[in-house]
């Protein structure tokens, strides 16, 4: 059986002649990559007075931990910070097109200025229209910054241009790890007006801690990012995973079963 | 004597340093029937006379709404209005679709003035033959833009283009210390206060021929045409010209004051009658 469809339903070569080469070994352009360097989960959460991130410093390349130094959230304009969890090269394109979006933003000095929705959206619409062509930005994006309204805005897009808004997102590892024990405090709309700086911070710490407990493309270094509803972001860097536990790891061999 | 001979096309100057093109295409504005616009703290409003080409025919739309915060009041060649408020449209359209937010005033009217900064550039091309008038709401509030076709455009607290729109710019800069505390009734009113001074001689202001576009802070631009203005023109009493005759014997002779802001404007408005200006 032929399982290329160009040749479908194509006289046969012995009779007509042999088809034109650039016309038969031409397939369907396809440009669907695999990411190189990642990054692994960005985790967030609304609390009363803005919204916490935080993404560890780690550039893997496939299962070597190959760069310790990669910062993942990038402040953007005045009041927002995004954090990009996937392929590097990618996140430094989107950190590109930001800078070239606030750069034009402030050409007029009109007392207009792009804040986090509007960010956020133009991301989406980048994010759904490479993946419409089917040449997406292998990354998840997480945009936080504050509504119109002055209330707390976080919200999530992706390589396939999939877009959500909680009070509690994280990409990759963390949507399985961190979002449960991020959602204890912070699960449904208007839960964030009962959350302190305090106890966000606590939260994201403990859920770093578990991410690097249990993801093995994580570090446990990383930078916790704060964008308040003033308008105020401050990126702590080189935070560290405290007050950890490895003693299980003692007695333990192999993946299950090994007993050696 | 010579002012012809470097008219033939928009890239040419004259030795006096002038674009006949562009002053010509401001010519065009000046045949158009009279629009005016102001600004209050609170609303930007443009008032329009409308014309019809003949007593049977439908009067030509002044006022376009280009989205829910923008619209934007004409004068001169029609057409080009309509190109330019597609534009315009699209600009407002883009500016939703890629960052959801309402694009701001000066951003458009920056983009339709370099589109027509570049008719007066290149070879081939001629201005767009219409001024604008440009009302709309955004972050910082309410705004009024005047577009020609040269491609200047400037921010006003009010602003009057047409014909005889001399008079409504007397009007309104006797008046505009008033429009910035004026509730959004008494804006209208001034507004069609100036729009009546427009006015040729024995002509008046009326359901079919008055347009009226509003737009504030929690007013979504808001077209009022024929029936909709009678309302207004009642509470504006006076819908004559004043142009050519004596003031009649209630109103005060020659009174320099300014027009008192009330709810019902009284019968004894002290607009002065404004010297004719020749058609063209």
């Amino acid at each position: 059986m032929d399982h290329m469809p160009e040749n479908w339903g194509r006289p046969r070569s012995e009779i007509y002649g042999v088809y034109n080469s650039a016309i038969h070994n031409a397939g369907p352009a396809t440009h669907t990559q695999q990411p190189s360097i990642t990054g692994t989960s960005v985790i967030a959460l609304k609390y009363n007075k803005g919204v916490m991130l935080a993404a560890d410093n780690l550039a893997s390349y496939g299962s070597l931990a190959r760069f310790t130094d990669q910062e993942r959230l990038i402040k953007v304009g005045k009041e927002t910070v995004v954090g990009i969890s996937g392929d590097v090269s990618d996140m430094q394109y989107i950190e590109l097109l930001l800078e070239r979006l606030i750069i034009e933003d402030n050409y007029e000095q009109d007392g207009h200025n792009l804040r986090a929705p509007h960010i956020y959206e133009y991301l989406s619409r980048v994010m759904y229209n490479r993946r419409s062509k089917v040449d997406p930005l292998w990354n998840a994006i997480l945009v936080a910054g504050k509504k119109d309204d002055g209330s707390p805005f976080l919200a999530y897009v992706d390589l396939l241009g999939v877009t959500y808004s909680s009070p509690s997102i994280a990409t990759g590892f963390g949507a399985y790890l961190a979002v449960p024990l991020l959602r204890k405090i912070a699960s449904d709309d208007g839960d964030e007006k009962k959350i302190t700086e305090e106890q966000a911070r606590a939260a994201i710490d403990e859920c770093m801690k578990v991410l690097f407990y249990r993801d093995a493309r994580s570090l446990d270094k990383y930078s916790v990012a704060t964008v308040t509803t003033d308008g105020e972001v401050t990126i702590e860097q080189n935070v560290r995973c405290k007050d950890m536990s490895w003693r299980f790891a003692e007695h333990i061999h192999g993946y299950g079963t090994q007993k050696m | 004597m010579f002012r012809n001979s470097y008219d033939n096309d928009s890239i040419t100057y004259s030795p006096t340093g002038r674009l006949f093109q562009v002053e010509y295409a401001l010519e065009a504005i000046k045949q158009g029937s009279a629009s005016v616009g102001l600004v209050s703290k609170t609303h930007a409003v443009v008032v329009a006379l409308k014309r019809s080409a003949e007593e049977l025919g439908s009067y030509q739309k002044k006022i376009i709404r280009i989205d829910d915060h923008l619209g934007i009041a004409l004068a001169g060649l029609a057409p080009d209005a309509r190109v330019l408020s597609n534009f315009m449209r699209q600009q407002a359209m883009s500016s939703r679709m890629i960052y959801n937010r309402p694009i701001p005033i000066s951003r458009v009217v920056s983009a339709i003035g370099d589109k027509a900064q570049r008719n007066t550039q290149t070879y081939g091309r001629r201005p767009y033959g219409v001024g604008l008038l440009v009302a709309g709401f955004d972050e910082t509030g309410p705004h009024l833009f005047e577009f020609q076709p040269s491609g200047t455009v400037l921010e006003y607290f009010g602003a009057a283009i047409g014909a005889r729109s001399q008079s409504a710019r007397t009007y309104l800069e006797r008046n505009f210390d008033q429009f910035p505390e004026a509730s959004l009734e008494d804006l209208v009113l001034h507004g069609l206060r100036a729009l009546r001074d427009t006015l040729a001689q024995d002509k008046e202001l009326l359901a079919q021929n008055t347009s009226i576009g509003i737009v504030g802070l929690d007013t979504k631009f808001t077209l009022y045409d024929n029936d909709d203005v009678r309302g207004w023109l009642e509470k504006l009493g006076n819908v004559g010209s004043t142009r050519g005759r004596r003031p009649p014997e209630e109103r005060e002779p020659e009174a320099t004051e300014d027009a008192p802001v009330t709810d019902a404007p009284p019968p004894e408005e002290t607009d002065t009658v404004e010297p004719i200006e020749t058609d063209a």
